[in-house]
């Protein structure tokens, strides 16, 4: 494209949600699903270092980290994995609802999409309290009856999911920004990059979880 | 403007991820000695996958974010490519203080 098209363009298009350095909202819209793809590449190398730690030590532990997976909650861990498979299919919903630009739909599955996130910490925070009760927490008050190395086991369970817990908290707080903004009907077909990038994010958590539901709850089960 | 996909899909998508839960939960029952982890990890790509491609739409993005998606995954790979390489390949020399 020559200059002066650039220049006309950039005229002609009045949509007031386009920022002045982009050609046009098509453009804009790629640029932020660029953007958050960025972001969420260092999410994966962030991640990546906790499973990197975790393939390690089991390597080196392998009996510690099948007795302490055979102390998680598998029926909760299962239930909470099936809420969040929920949460990204009303997360989708909800952007697919702010591409038709249908208002109404939109905001009903934002806020499933925040009512399933609720469930699922609700559920993790029952789960942590057992682990307080049982002596599994890492620490002084581990029961010392149990191999210690099954404490390396149990830190990596709390950072894994509380670092994954803490994204939800992240991703509610962002689904309430995007609640209120749709709410004001500030998104339309022709505008909804902020409903789509944090859609992304949600479904990034999603995936988080989807390894870890293995990793940590299923590995000890067969034997 | 961007691709929208059909709600038919989203819920084929969601189906099929409830569907390789409950796999995942049952073939962990069985013992498959050193294979159960492996299946475990392939059954729970395919779901990434299917949340990436489909309930993220990468399916339907340009090129460039195709790359810079798939980027992460490469990068995961060789980090625990080149970790793991240097901890399981330490004892084979005998040296000591490796």
């Amino acid at each position: 494209m020559s200059a002066p098209n650039v220049h006309a363009d950039a005229h002609q298009e009045h949509h007031p949600k386009l920022q002045h350095h982009f050609h046009n909202m098509a453009q804009q819209l790629e640029a932020s699903i660029l953007g958050m793809w960025v972001f969420l590449v260092t999410e994966v190398m962030f991640f990546g270092g906790l499973f990197m730690a975790y393939l390690l030590y089991r390597n080196m532990y392998p009996d510690a980290w099948l007795a302490g997976s055979n102390e998680l909650n598998e029926v909760l861990g299962g239930i909470n994995t099936l809420v969040l498979i929920v949460s990204s299919l009303t997360m989708a919903l909800a952007v697919r609802a702010a591409q038709v630009g249908h208002r109404m739909w939109q905001i009903a599955n934002l806020i499933l999409t925040i009512i399933f996130g609720s469930i699922f910490l609700i559920v993790k925070y029952f789960e942590y309290a057992a682990k307080f009760e049982h002596h599994l927490v890492p620490g002084s008050s581990f029961d010392p009856a149990r191999e210690p190395a099954q404490q390396l086991f149990f830190s990596l369970y709390f950072m894994m999911t509380g670092i994954h817990a803490l994204h939800m908290v992240v991703g509610i707080v962002l689904l309430f920004i995007i609640l209120r903004m749709a709410w004001k009907n500030q998104f339309s077909a022709d505008y909804f990059a902020p409903v789509e990038v944090t859609g992304l994010y949600w479904h990034f958590v999603d995936i988080v979880w989807i390894f870890l539901f293995p990793l940590l709850y299923l590995i000890g089960k067969h034997h | 403007m961007s691709h929208v996909s059909s709600k038919g899909l989203y819920y084929s998508v969601f189906f099929a991820l409830c569907v390789l839960t409950v796999v995942t939960v049952a073939i962990a029952r069985v013992d498959l000695g050193v294979m159960n982890t492996p299946i475990a990890l392939a059954v729970a790509v395919s779901k990434a996958m299917l949340v990436i491609l489909f309930f993220m739409g990468v399916k339907y993005n340009t090129p460039l974010t195709k790359v810079v998606a798939a980027s992460g995954f490469v990068w995961l790979i060789i980090l625990f490519g080149i970790t793991m390489g240097d901890y399981l390949t330490r004892g084979w020399l005998g040296v000591p203080g490796r």
